[in-house]
Protein backbone atom coordinates (compact mmCIF):
# COMPACT_ATOMS: atom_id res chain seq x y z
CA UNK A 1 0.00 0.00 0.00
CA UNK A 2 0.59 3.92 -0.59
CA UNK A 3 1.18 6.03 2.16
CA UNK A 4 -2.09 7.76 1.74
CA UNK A 5 -3.47 3.97 2.01
CA UNK A 6 -4.38 3.49 -1.97
CA UNK A 7 -3.70 1.02 -3.51
CA UNK A 8 0.01 0.51 -4.97
CA UNK A 9 -0.38 1.74 -8.96
CA UNK A 10 0.58 -2.35 -10.65
CA UNK A 11 -2.20 -3.42 -8.81
CA UNK A 12 -4.59 -1.19 -10.36
CA UNK A 13 -3.27 -1.31 -14.01
CA UNK A 14 -3.98 -4.66 -13.63
CA UNK A 15 -7.84 -3.76 -12.98
CA UNK A 16 -8.98 -1.01 -14.92
CA UNK A 17 -12.66 -1.60 -14.10
CA UNK A 18 -13.94 -0.19 -11.34
CA UNK A 19 -17.60 0.08 -9.60
CA UNK A 20 -17.63 3.56 -11.01
CA UNK A 21 -17.58 2.20 -14.76
CA UNK A 22 -19.73 -0.30 -13.39
CA UNK A 23 -16.49 -3.04 -13.76
CA UNK A 24 -16.31 -2.60 -17.78
CA UNK A 25 -13.03 -2.71 -19.63
CA UNK A 26 -13.95 0.12 -22.30
CA UNK A 27 -11.02 0.56 -24.64
CA UNK A 28 -10.89 3.90 -26.75
CA UNK A 29 -13.94 5.25 -28.03
CA UNK A 30 -15.30 8.89 -29.63
CA UNK A 31 -18.29 10.92 -29.05
CA UNK A 32 -21.43 9.70 -31.57
CA UNK A 33 -21.80 12.90 -33.67
CA UNK A 34 -24.52 13.18 -36.61
CA UNK A 35 -22.27 13.65 -39.45
CA UNK A 36 -20.94 10.49 -38.73
CA UNK A 37 -24.14 8.87 -38.75
CA UNK A 38 -24.06 7.12 -42.17
CA UNK A 39 -20.81 5.94 -42.43
CA UNK A 40 -21.42 4.18 -39.22
CA UNK A 41 -24.54 2.14 -39.88
CA UNK A 42 -23.33 1.57 -43.42
CA UNK A 43 -19.60 0.87 -43.23
CA UNK A 44 -19.60 -0.55 -39.37
CA UNK A 45 -16.00 0.79 -38.49
CA UNK A 46 -14.22 -1.10 -35.70
CA UNK A 47 -14.80 1.10 -32.65
CA UNK A 48 -14.28 -0.14 -29.09
CA UNK A 49 -17.10 2.12 -27.77
CA UNK A 50 -19.52 5.65 -28.59
CA UNK A 51 -20.28 8.21 -25.85
CA UNK A 52 -23.84 9.67 -26.40
CA UNK A 53 -25.07 13.03 -25.54
CA UNK A 54 -27.99 12.18 -23.48
CA UNK A 55 -30.22 15.01 -24.17
CA UNK A 56 -29.80 14.22 -27.77
CA UNK A 57 -32.17 11.13 -27.35
CA UNK A 58 -34.04 11.96 -24.53
CA UNK A 59 -36.94 12.62 -27.20
CA UNK A 60 -40.14 10.66 -27.78
CA UNK A 61 -39.54 9.45 -31.09
CA UNK A 62 -38.08 9.51 -34.51
CA UNK A 63 -34.75 9.20 -36.43
CA UNK A 64 -32.78 9.90 -33.36
CA UNK A 65 -33.96 6.61 -31.56
CA UNK A 66 -33.91 4.66 -34.61
CA UNK A 67 -30.24 5.37 -35.19
CA UNK A 68 -29.75 4.11 -31.23
CA UNK A 69 -30.95 1.21 -31.42
CA UNK A 70 -29.07 0.66 -34.89
CA UNK A 71 -26.08 1.75 -32.91
CA UNK A 72 -26.69 -0.22 -29.91
CA UNK A 73 -27.22 -3.19 -31.59
CA UNK A 74 -23.68 -3.26 -33.06
CA UNK A 75 -21.39 -1.22 -30.28
CA UNK A 76 -21.03 -0.64 -26.56
CA UNK A 77 -22.49 3.04 -25.68
CA UNK A 78 -22.05 5.24 -22.19
CA UNK A 79 -24.27 8.11 -21.76
CA UNK A 80 -22.96 11.18 -21.68
CA UNK A 81 -25.43 14.36 -20.53
CA UNK A 82 -24.55 17.71 -19.91
CA UNK A 83 -27.97 19.32 -18.00
CA UNK A 84 -28.28 17.68 -15.02
CA UNK A 85 -26.73 20.63 -13.34
CA UNK A 86 -25.45 18.80 -10.20
CA UNK A 87 -24.19 22.45 -8.89
CA UNK A 88 -27.51 23.89 -9.39
CA UNK A 89 -29.27 25.36 -6.39
CA UNK A 90 -32.70 23.72 -7.39
CA UNK A 91 -33.41 20.37 -6.70
CA UNK A 92 -33.13 17.79 -9.60
CA UNK A 93 -36.12 17.86 -11.81
CA UNK A 94 -38.26 14.24 -11.70
CA UNK A 95 -39.36 14.42 -14.67
CA UNK A 96 -36.03 14.92 -16.49
CA UNK A 97 -34.48 12.15 -14.21
CA UNK A 98 -37.74 9.76 -15.80
CA UNK A 99 -36.65 10.76 -19.18
CA UNK A 100 -33.02 9.75 -18.79
CA UNK A 101 -34.21 6.75 -16.53
CA UNK A 102 -36.00 5.07 -19.66
CA UNK A 103 -32.84 6.01 -21.91
CA UNK A 104 -30.42 4.32 -19.84
CA UNK A 105 -33.10 1.26 -19.67
CA UNK A 106 -32.91 1.25 -23.61
CA UNK A 107 -28.77 1.83 -23.22
CA UNK A 108 -28.04 -0.54 -20.79
CA UNK A 109 -25.32 2.29 -20.09
CA UNK A 110 -22.66 0.65 -17.55
CA UNK A 111 -22.23 4.10 -15.85
CA UNK A 112 -23.54 7.67 -16.92
CA UNK A 113 -21.72 10.88 -17.04
CA UNK A 114 -22.42 14.67 -16.27
CA UNK A 115 -20.61 17.73 -15.19
CA UNK A 116 -19.54 19.49 -12.26
CA UNK A 117 -21.21 22.26 -12.76
CA UNK A 118 -24.06 24.57 -12.65
CA UNK A 119 -26.35 26.05 -15.12
CA UNK A 120 -30.19 26.85 -14.75
CA UNK A 121 -31.70 29.10 -12.37
CA UNK A 122 -35.76 28.93 -11.45
CA UNK A 123 -36.29 27.06 -14.69
CA UNK A 124 -34.65 28.74 -16.61
CA UNK A 125 -30.96 27.11 -18.60
CA UNK A 126 -28.24 28.73 -19.51
CA UNK A 127 -27.24 25.10 -21.65
CA UNK A 128 -23.46 26.28 -20.87
CA UNK A 129 -21.29 24.24 -17.92
CA UNK A 130 -20.72 27.30 -15.51
CA UNK A 131 -18.18 27.01 -12.96
CA UNK A 132 -19.11 26.30 -9.55
CA UNK A 133 -18.08 28.55 -6.08
CA UNK A 134 -15.45 25.88 -4.46
CA UNK A 135 -16.91 26.09 -1.10
CA UNK A 136 -17.83 23.29 1.28
CA UNK A 137 -21.34 24.62 1.22
CA UNK A 138 -21.61 23.75 -2.28
CA UNK A 139 -19.56 20.07 -1.95
CA UNK A 140 -22.32 19.14 0.25
CA UNK A 141 -24.97 20.53 -1.87
CA UNK A 142 -23.68 18.81 -5.15
CA UNK A 143 -22.53 15.58 -3.80
CA UNK A 144 -26.73 15.09 -2.12
CA UNK A 145 -27.99 15.73 -5.66
CA UNK A 146 -25.43 13.37 -7.31
CA UNK A 147 -26.72 10.39 -4.92
CA UNK A 148 -30.20 11.53 -5.68
CA UNK A 149 -29.74 11.00 -8.92
CA UNK A 150 -27.84 7.85 -8.54
CA UNK A 151 -30.20 6.50 -6.14
CA UNK A 152 -32.85 7.24 -8.30
CA UNK A 153 -31.14 6.06 -11.99
CA UNK A 154 -29.59 3.06 -10.76
CA UNK A 155 -26.72 3.29 -12.45
CA UNK A 156 -23.03 4.57 -11.35
CA UNK A 157 -22.40 7.98 -12.02
CA UNK A 158 -19.09 10.04 -13.20
CA UNK A 159 -18.61 13.49 -12.61
CA UNK A 160 -16.50 15.90 -15.28
CA UNK A 161 -15.00 18.56 -14.59
CA UNK A 162 -15.06 21.30 -16.86
CA UNK A 163 -13.23 23.87 -18.46
CA UNK A 164 -13.56 27.13 -16.98
CA UNK A 165 -13.16 31.05 -17.86
CA UNK A 166 -13.57 32.63 -14.24
CA UNK A 167 -12.95 31.95 -10.13
CA UNK A 168 -14.82 33.40 -7.88
CA UNK A 169 -14.18 35.16 -4.39
CA UNK A 170 -15.96 33.01 -2.67
CA UNK A 171 -14.00 30.03 -3.53
CA UNK A 172 -12.71 28.22 -0.50
CA UNK A 173 -10.23 25.82 -2.11
CA UNK A 174 -8.80 24.67 -5.32
CA UNK A 175 -10.78 23.21 -8.35
CA UNK A 176 -9.43 19.78 -7.26
CA UNK A 177 -9.65 19.67 -3.72
CA UNK A 178 -13.71 21.01 -4.53
CA UNK A 179 -13.96 17.71 -7.11
CA UNK A 180 -12.21 15.31 -4.13
CA UNK A 181 -14.93 16.87 -1.62
CA UNK A 182 -17.58 15.87 -4.18
CA UNK A 183 -16.77 12.94 -5.45
CA UNK A 184 -15.76 11.46 -1.84
CA UNK A 185 -19.41 13.23 -0.01
CA UNK A 186 -21.41 11.22 -3.16
CA UNK A 187 -18.97 8.47 -3.37
CA UNK A 188 -19.04 8.51 -6.82
CA UNK A 189 -17.13 8.31 -10.20
CA UNK A 190 -15.26 11.19 -11.96
CA UNK A 191 -14.84 11.54 -15.51
CA UNK A 192 -11.13 13.33 -15.78
CA UNK A 193 -10.96 15.63 -18.62
CA UNK A 194 -7.41 16.45 -19.20
CA UNK A 195 -8.18 18.39 -21.94
CA UNK A 196 -10.47 20.97 -19.68
CA UNK A 197 -7.53 20.74 -16.67
CA UNK A 198 -5.14 21.36 -19.16
CA UNK A 199 -7.73 24.59 -20.34
CA UNK A 200 -8.29 26.11 -16.81
CA UNK A 201 -4.91 25.58 -15.80
CA UNK A 202 -3.85 27.86 -18.45
CA UNK A 203 -6.45 30.02 -17.74
CA UNK A 204 -6.26 30.30 -13.97
CA UNK A 205 -2.61 30.08 -14.05
CA UNK A 206 -2.07 26.42 -11.97
CA UNK A 207 0.06 23.16 -12.51
CA UNK A 208 -2.35 20.72 -14.41
CA UNK A 209 0.20 17.85 -12.72
CA UNK A 210 -0.87 18.96 -9.55
CA UNK A 211 -4.55 18.77 -10.62
CA UNK A 212 -3.98 15.31 -11.94
CA UNK A 213 -1.61 14.31 -9.12
CA UNK A 214 -4.03 15.01 -6.32
CA UNK A 215 -7.15 13.22 -8.10
CA UNK A 216 -8.13 10.04 -6.24
CA UNK A 217 -7.25 7.10 -9.14
CA UNK A 218 -9.39 4.60 -8.00
CA UNK A 219 -12.63 6.80 -8.47
CA UNK A 220 -11.57 7.54 -12.33
CA UNK A 221 -14.32 5.89 -14.00
CA UNK A 222 -13.30 7.40 -17.35
CA UNK A 223 -10.68 9.91 -19.46
CA UNK A 224 -12.12 12.80 -21.57
CA UNK A 225 -9.23 14.06 -24.57
CA UNK A 226 -10.36 16.89 -26.65
CA UNK A 227 -8.94 19.86 -28.87
CA UNK A 228 -9.40 23.68 -28.05
CA UNK A 229 -9.05 27.07 -29.23
CA UNK A 230 -5.83 29.47 -28.24
CA UNK A 231 -6.66 32.58 -28.02
CA UNK A 232 -4.38 35.67 -27.41
CA UNK A 233 -5.39 36.06 -23.84
CA UNK A 234 -7.28 32.87 -23.05
CA UNK A 235 -8.23 29.13 -24.18
CA UNK A 236 -11.63 28.34 -25.16
CA UNK A 237 -12.85 24.93 -24.70
CA UNK A 238 -14.36 24.36 -28.35
CA UNK A 239 -13.65 20.24 -29.44
CA UNK A 240 -12.93 21.60 -33.01
CA UNK A 241 -9.33 20.25 -33.59
CA UNK A 242 -7.00 17.90 -32.57
CA UNK A 243 -5.57 16.86 -29.10
CA UNK A 244 -2.38 18.81 -28.35
CA UNK A 245 1.06 17.53 -27.18
CA UNK A 246 0.75 18.96 -24.18
CA UNK A 247 -2.69 17.58 -23.28
CA UNK A 248 -1.16 14.40 -24.70
CA UNK A 249 1.58 14.70 -22.18
CA UNK A 250 -1.19 15.31 -19.25
CA UNK A 251 -2.92 12.22 -20.33
CA UNK A 252 0.00 10.01 -20.35
CA UNK A 253 0.65 11.10 -16.68
CA UNK A 254 -2.77 10.50 -15.63
CA UNK A 255 -3.23 7.03 -17.32
CA UNK A 256 0.36 6.40 -15.28
CA UNK A 257 -1.72 7.13 -11.89
CA UNK A 258 -4.67 5.74 -12.74
CA UNK A 259 -4.17 2.75 -15.16
CA UNK A 260 -5.33 1.64 -18.14
CA UNK A 261 -9.04 3.59 -18.43
CA UNK A 262 -11.92 3.95 -20.80
CA UNK A 263 -10.20 7.19 -22.83
CA UNK A 264 -12.87 9.18 -24.98
CA UNK A 265 -12.34 11.28 -27.64
CA UNK A 266 -14.67 14.45 -27.69
CA UNK A 267 -15.12 16.54 -30.87
CA UNK A 268 -17.94 18.96 -31.34
CA UNK A 269 -17.50 21.34 -34.30
CA UNK A 270 -16.39 21.35 -37.51
CA UNK A 271 -16.49 17.51 -37.10
CA UNK A 272 -13.87 15.80 -39.73
CA UNK A 273 -14.60 12.61 -41.08
CA UNK A 274 -15.01 9.60 -38.79
CA UNK A 275 -11.48 8.51 -39.70
CA UNK A 276 -10.20 11.70 -38.91
CA UNK A 277 -11.63 11.80 -35.73
CA UNK A 278 -10.90 7.95 -34.65
CA UNK A 279 -7.48 7.67 -35.56
CA UNK A 280 -7.14 11.06 -33.24
CA UNK A 281 -8.85 8.77 -30.67
CA UNK A 282 -6.29 6.29 -31.24
CA UNK A 283 -3.38 8.10 -30.70
CA UNK A 284 -4.76 7.25 -26.75
CA UNK A 285 -3.86 3.92 -27.89
CA UNK A 286 0.25 3.96 -27.43
CA UNK A 287 0.31 5.71 -24.33
CA UNK A 288 -2.29 3.13 -22.60
CA UNK A 289 -0.08 0.12 -24.56
CA UNK A 290 2.95 2.09 -22.23
CA UNK A 291 1.06 2.06 -19.35
CA UNK A 292 0.12 -2.29 -20.08
CA UNK A 293 4.48 -2.65 -21.10
CA UNK A 294 5.17 -1.22 -17.51
CA UNK A 295 2.68 -3.27 -15.81
CA UNK A 296 3.85 -6.31 -16.77
CA UNK A 297 7.26 -4.92 -16.35
CA UNK A 298 6.16 -4.25 -12.79
CA UNK B 1 -24.08 35.21 -12.49
CA UNK B 2 -26.77 34.31 -14.19
CA UNK B 3 -28.39 37.18 -14.88
CA UNK B 4 -25.59 38.78 -16.35
CA UNK B 5 -24.69 35.22 -18.47
CA UNK B 6 -28.01 35.48 -20.08
CA UNK B 7 -28.83 39.71 -20.12
CA UNK B 8 -28.84 40.40 -24.24
CA UNK B 9 -25.50 41.77 -25.20
CA UNK B 10 -24.80 45.24 -26.31
CA UNK B 11 -24.93 46.61 -29.93
CA UNK B 12 -21.40 45.81 -30.49
CA UNK B 13 -21.39 42.24 -29.63
CA UNK B 14 -19.92 42.40 -26.09
CA UNK B 15 -21.15 42.63 -22.57
CA UNK B 16 -22.97 45.68 -21.66
CA UNK B 17 -21.06 48.56 -19.92
CA UNK B 18 -23.84 49.08 -16.99
CA UNK B 19 -25.82 47.00 -14.85
CA UNK B 20 -30.05 47.03 -14.86
CA UNK B 21 -29.51 49.48 -11.81
CA UNK B 22 -26.95 51.59 -13.62
CA UNK B 23 -23.73 50.25 -11.58
CA UNK B 24 -20.63 50.22 -13.76
CA UNK B 25 -20.56 46.20 -15.14
CA UNK B 26 -16.79 46.12 -13.90
CA UNK B 27 -17.76 46.81 -10.45
CA UNK B 28 -20.78 44.48 -10.38
CA UNK B 29 -18.61 41.91 -11.75
CA UNK B 30 -14.91 42.41 -9.86
CA UNK B 31 -17.80 42.09 -6.95
CA UNK B 32 -18.04 38.24 -7.44
CA UNK B 33 -15.29 37.33 -10.13
CA UNK B 34 -11.82 37.32 -9.60
CA UNK B 35 -9.50 38.96 -12.20
CA UNK B 36 -6.30 37.40 -13.57
CA UNK B 37 -2.93 38.73 -15.11
CA UNK B 38 -4.27 38.52 -18.30
CA UNK B 39 -8.21 39.19 -18.14
CA UNK B 40 -10.22 41.71 -16.05
CA UNK B 41 -13.62 40.39 -13.70
CA UNK B 42 -15.85 42.23 -16.66
CA UNK B 43 -13.79 40.41 -19.49
CA UNK B 44 -13.70 36.91 -17.83
CA UNK B 45 -17.85 37.35 -17.22
CA UNK B 46 -18.53 38.60 -20.72
CA UNK B 47 -16.77 35.37 -21.64
CA UNK B 48 -19.78 33.25 -20.95
CA UNK B 49 -22.28 36.13 -21.70
CA UNK B 50 -21.45 36.06 -25.13
CA UNK B 51 -21.11 32.54 -25.39
CA UNK B 52 -24.60 31.84 -23.74
CA UNK B 53 -26.03 33.84 -26.86
CA UNK B 54 -23.65 32.72 -29.54
CA UNK B 55 -25.29 29.44 -28.43
CA UNK B 56 -28.90 30.35 -28.97
CA UNK B 57 -28.64 32.08 -31.71
CA UNK B 58 -26.53 29.36 -33.65
CA UNK B 59 -29.21 26.64 -32.40
CA UNK B 60 -32.05 29.50 -33.24
CA UNK B 61 -30.18 29.96 -36.79
CA UNK B 62 -30.26 26.29 -37.31
CA UNK B 63 -34.41 26.11 -36.52
CA UNK B 64 -35.58 28.54 -38.36
CA UNK B 65 -33.93 28.94 -41.74
CA UNK B 66 -36.71 29.72 -43.75
CA UNK B 67 -37.82 32.60 -41.01
CA UNK B 68 -34.55 33.72 -41.23
CA UNK B 69 -35.10 33.75 -45.24
CA UNK B 70 -37.76 35.41 -45.61
CA UNK B 71 -37.14 38.21 -42.90
CA UNK B 72 -33.48 38.62 -43.80
CA UNK B 73 -30.55 38.56 -41.77
CA UNK B 74 -31.00 41.61 -39.89
CA UNK B 75 -34.53 41.66 -39.04
CA UNK B 76 -34.06 37.99 -38.18
CA UNK B 77 -31.09 38.63 -35.87
CA UNK B 78 -32.99 41.57 -34.19
CA UNK B 79 -36.57 39.28 -33.54
CA UNK B 80 -34.33 36.34 -32.41
CA UNK B 81 -32.88 38.39 -29.78
CA UNK B 82 -35.91 39.98 -28.35
CA UNK B 83 -37.64 36.20 -28.44
CA UNK B 84 -35.06 34.72 -26.45
CA UNK B 85 -34.60 37.51 -24.07
CA UNK B 86 -38.29 37.18 -23.32
CA UNK B 87 -38.11 33.76 -23.36
CA UNK B 88 -35.51 31.70 -22.33
CA UNK B 89 -34.90 28.29 -22.54
CA UNK B 90 -36.84 26.34 -19.82
CA UNK B 91 -36.18 22.99 -20.75
CA UNK B 92 -32.76 20.59 -20.75
CA UNK B 93 -32.99 20.80 -24.20
CA UNK B 94 -32.39 23.18 -27.01
CA UNK B 95 -34.76 21.75 -29.48
CA UNK B 96 -37.85 23.26 -27.61
CA UNK B 97 -36.30 26.69 -27.57
CA UNK B 98 -38.66 28.06 -29.94
CA UNK B 99 -41.92 26.58 -28.33
CA UNK B 100 -43.30 30.24 -27.76
CA UNK B 101 -41.99 32.10 -30.87
CA UNK B 102 -45.37 31.54 -32.61
CA UNK B 103 -46.77 33.29 -29.64
CA UNK B 104 -44.46 35.79 -29.06
CA UNK B 105 -44.71 36.76 -33.09
CA UNK B 106 -48.79 36.87 -32.83
CA UNK B 107 -48.30 39.23 -29.84
CA UNK B 108 -45.67 41.40 -31.13
CA UNK B 109 -45.60 41.25 -35.16
CA UNK B 110 -43.77 44.34 -34.84
CA UNK B 111 -40.62 42.61 -35.25
CA UNK B 112 -41.92 40.98 -38.53
CA UNK B 113 -42.04 44.21 -40.70
CA UNK B 114 -44.66 44.23 -43.57
CA UNK B 115 -43.92 40.43 -43.89
CA UNK B 116 -45.63 39.78 -41.00
CA UNK B 117 -48.37 37.21 -42.86
CA UNK B 118 -45.67 34.77 -44.73
CA UNK B 119 -43.38 35.32 -41.32
CA UNK B 120 -45.68 33.92 -38.78
CA UNK B 121 -47.01 31.16 -41.13
CA UNK B 122 -43.05 30.11 -41.96
CA UNK B 123 -42.74 30.27 -38.08
CA UNK B 124 -45.80 27.26 -37.48
CA UNK B 125 -43.94 25.37 -40.73
CA UNK B 126 -40.63 25.15 -38.82
CA UNK B 127 -42.03 24.53 -35.49
CA UNK B 128 -43.99 21.95 -36.94
CA UNK B 129 -40.93 20.47 -38.56
CA UNK B 130 -39.49 20.18 -35.60
CA UNK B 131 -42.24 18.80 -34.05
CA UNK B 132 -42.71 15.80 -36.75
CA UNK B 133 -38.65 14.77 -36.66
CA UNK B 134 -38.69 13.64 -33.19
CA UNK B 135 -42.15 13.52 -31.61
CA UNK B 136 -43.82 10.07 -30.82
CA UNK B 137 -45.02 7.95 -33.54
CA UNK B 138 -47.56 5.79 -31.11
CA UNK B 139 -48.61 2.03 -32.79
CA UNK B 140 -50.86 2.51 -36.35
CA UNK B 141 -54.41 1.81 -35.84
CA UNK B 142 -55.56 -1.19 -37.95
CA UNK B 143 -58.63 0.49 -39.57
CA UNK B 144 -60.19 -3.20 -39.74
CA UNK B 145 -60.01 -3.19 -36.70
CA UNK B 146 -63.03 -0.67 -36.44
CA UNK B 147 -64.98 -2.74 -38.98
CA UNK B 148 -67.65 -3.88 -36.20
CA UNK B 149 -67.26 -0.41 -34.60
CA UNK B 150 -70.55 2.01 -34.58
CA UNK B 151 -68.96 5.47 -36.47
CA UNK B 152 -71.14 7.57 -33.39
CA UNK B 153 -68.37 5.78 -31.05
CA UNK B 154 -64.79 5.86 -32.90
CA UNK B 155 -62.90 8.93 -32.32
CA UNK B 156 -59.53 8.43 -34.66
CA UNK B 157 -56.44 9.67 -32.68
CA UNK B 158 -53.52 11.31 -34.69
CA UNK B 159 -50.01 10.40 -34.46
CA UNK B 160 -48.64 13.35 -31.99
CA UNK B 161 -46.22 13.89 -34.83
CA UNK B 162 -48.34 14.93 -37.61
CA UNK B 163 -49.55 18.98 -37.43
CA UNK B 164 -52.19 20.27 -39.56
CA UNK B 165 -51.74 23.63 -40.68
CA UNK B 166 -53.73 26.43 -42.56
CA UNK B 167 -51.28 28.58 -44.09
CA UNK B 168 -51.44 31.80 -45.72
CA UNK B 169 -48.85 31.15 -48.62
CA UNK B 170 -47.39 28.68 -50.11
CA UNK B 171 -44.33 28.38 -48.32
CA UNK B 172 -43.84 24.26 -48.12
CA UNK B 173 -42.19 24.56 -51.21
CA UNK B 174 -39.89 28.12 -49.83
CA UNK B 175 -38.88 25.95 -47.15
CA UNK B 176 -37.71 23.07 -49.37
CA UNK B 177 -35.90 24.89 -51.35
CA UNK B 178 -34.17 27.05 -48.35
CA UNK B 179 -33.20 23.78 -46.84
CA UNK B 180 -32.09 22.63 -49.73
CA UNK B 181 -33.89 19.18 -49.68
CA UNK B 182 -34.55 16.73 -52.08
CA UNK B 183 -35.91 12.63 -52.40
CA UNK B 184 -39.26 13.53 -50.78
CA UNK B 185 -41.49 10.36 -52.40
CA UNK B 186 -44.67 11.60 -53.83
CA UNK B 187 -46.11 8.69 -52.46
CA UNK B 188 -45.68 10.75 -48.60
CA UNK B 189 -45.68 14.48 -49.98
CA UNK B 190 -46.85 16.23 -53.27
CA UNK B 191 -44.68 18.96 -52.21
CA UNK B 192 -41.75 18.27 -54.61
CA UNK B 193 -44.13 18.15 -57.95
CA UNK B 194 -43.03 21.53 -58.92
CA UNK B 195 -39.66 22.89 -60.82
CA UNK B 196 -37.97 24.42 -58.40
CA UNK B 197 -35.20 26.22 -60.46
CA UNK B 198 -36.17 30.30 -59.14
CA UNK B 199 -33.83 31.66 -56.93
CA UNK B 200 -34.51 32.41 -52.65
CA UNK B 201 -34.51 36.33 -53.35
CA UNK B 202 -37.46 35.92 -56.35
CA UNK B 203 -39.05 33.28 -54.17
CA UNK B 204 -39.65 35.38 -51.72
CA UNK B 205 -40.70 38.58 -53.58
CA UNK B 206 -43.42 36.56 -55.55
CA UNK B 207 -44.87 35.13 -52.23
CA UNK B 208 -48.38 35.80 -53.02
CA UNK B 209 -51.24 34.67 -50.53
CA UNK B 210 -52.56 31.85 -51.41
CA UNK B 211 -54.61 29.55 -48.71
CA UNK B 212 -53.37 26.15 -48.28
CA UNK B 213 -53.64 23.06 -46.06
CA UNK B 214 -50.63 21.24 -44.90
CA UNK B 215 -50.21 17.67 -42.99
CA UNK B 216 -46.52 18.13 -41.73
CA UNK B 217 -46.01 14.86 -40.36
CA UNK B 218 -42.74 12.36 -40.05
CA UNK B 219 -42.82 8.78 -42.33
CA UNK B 220 -39.86 6.12 -42.22
CA UNK B 221 -37.70 9.02 -40.32
CA UNK B 222 -38.45 11.56 -42.01
CA UNK B 223 -40.38 14.76 -42.06
CA UNK B 224 -42.87 15.45 -44.84
CA UNK B 225 -45.26 18.14 -45.78
CA UNK B 226 -47.92 17.25 -47.69
CA UNK B 227 -50.51 19.16 -49.28
CA UNK B 228 -54.35 18.45 -48.27
CA UNK B 229 -57.74 19.53 -49.63
CA UNK B 230 -59.83 21.81 -47.65
CA UNK B 231 -62.32 18.83 -47.13
CA UNK B 232 -59.16 16.57 -46.05
CA UNK B 233 -58.38 19.75 -43.36
CA UNK B 234 -61.87 19.67 -42.21
CA UNK B 235 -61.77 16.37 -41.47
CA UNK B 236 -58.70 15.81 -39.95
CA UNK B 237 -58.69 18.96 -37.73
CA UNK B 238 -62.26 17.20 -36.79
CA UNK B 239 -60.54 13.88 -35.58
CA UNK B 240 -57.80 16.25 -33.76
CA UNK B 241 -60.32 18.34 -31.95
CA UNK B 242 -62.09 15.26 -30.76
CA UNK B 243 -65.01 14.28 -33.01
CA UNK B 244 -66.44 11.28 -33.84
CA UNK B 245 -65.88 9.60 -37.18
CA UNK B 246 -69.85 9.89 -37.75
CA UNK B 247 -69.61 13.51 -36.75
CA UNK B 248 -66.80 14.57 -38.13
CA UNK B 249 -67.96 12.60 -41.50
CA UNK B 250 -71.57 14.43 -41.08
CA UNK B 251 -69.97 17.89 -41.27
CA UNK B 252 -67.92 17.32 -44.05
CA UNK B 253 -70.71 16.21 -46.08
CA UNK B 254 -72.63 19.87 -44.93
CA UNK B 255 -69.70 20.95 -47.08
CA UNK B 256 -69.98 18.74 -50.50
CA UNK B 257 -66.26 18.65 -50.36
CA UNK B 258 -65.96 15.51 -51.58
CA UNK B 259 -67.82 12.13 -52.25
CA UNK B 260 -67.99 8.44 -50.16
CA UNK B 261 -65.21 7.23 -53.11
CA UNK B 262 -62.95 10.32 -52.53
CA UNK B 263 -63.08 9.71 -48.48
CA UNK B 264 -62.80 6.49 -48.87
CA UNK B 265 -59.32 6.89 -50.69
CA UNK B 266 -58.44 9.51 -48.62
CA UNK B 267 -58.72 7.13 -45.11
CA UNK B 268 -57.14 4.23 -47.39
CA UNK B 269 -53.78 6.88 -47.62
CA UNK B 270 -54.35 8.26 -44.17
CA UNK B 271 -53.96 4.72 -42.67
CA UNK B 272 -51.36 3.72 -44.87
CA UNK B 273 -49.25 6.50 -44.04
CA UNK B 274 -49.88 5.54 -39.90
CA UNK B 275 -51.50 8.59 -38.79
CA UNK B 276 -54.26 6.90 -37.20
CA UNK B 277 -52.73 5.72 -33.87
CA UNK B 278 -54.26 3.86 -30.53
CA UNK B 279 -55.09 5.40 -28.17
CA UNK B 280 -51.88 6.97 -26.02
Amino acid sequence: MRPDGRAPIFFKNLMPANAFNGMTDYGIGIGLRVPHYNHILSEKPDCDWFEIISENFMVDGGRPLRVLDQILEQYQVVQHGVSMYFGSAEPLNREHLKKLKRLVKRTNTPWLSDHLCWGSVDGRYTHDLLPMPYTRAAAKATARKIREARDFLEVPIAVENVSSYAEFHVSEMTEWEFLNEVVERADCGILLDVNNIYVSSRNHNFDPFEYVNSVPAERVAQFHIAGHSKYERYILDTHDHPVIDPVWRLYAHAIGRVGKTATLLEWDARIPSFDEVHNEALKAGQYLENIESKTVAA
Amino acid sequence: MAGAVMRPLAAGGGMKRQWHDGRPMKNVASDFIKPNNRLTSFERLEIYNRQYWFRLKDCFYEDYPGLRAILGEHRFERMACAYLARHPSQSFTLRNLGRFLVDFLDAEPRWLGRLRGPALDMARLEWAHIEAFDNEARPALEIDSLLDADPADIRLQLQPHLTLLQLGYELDEFLIHVKQGAGLRTEASNAMEQPRTRKEGRRKRHLQPKTMFLAVHRHDDTVYYKRLHAGQFRLLSAFRAGATLAGACAELAESADANVAEVKSWFETWAALGWFCKLA
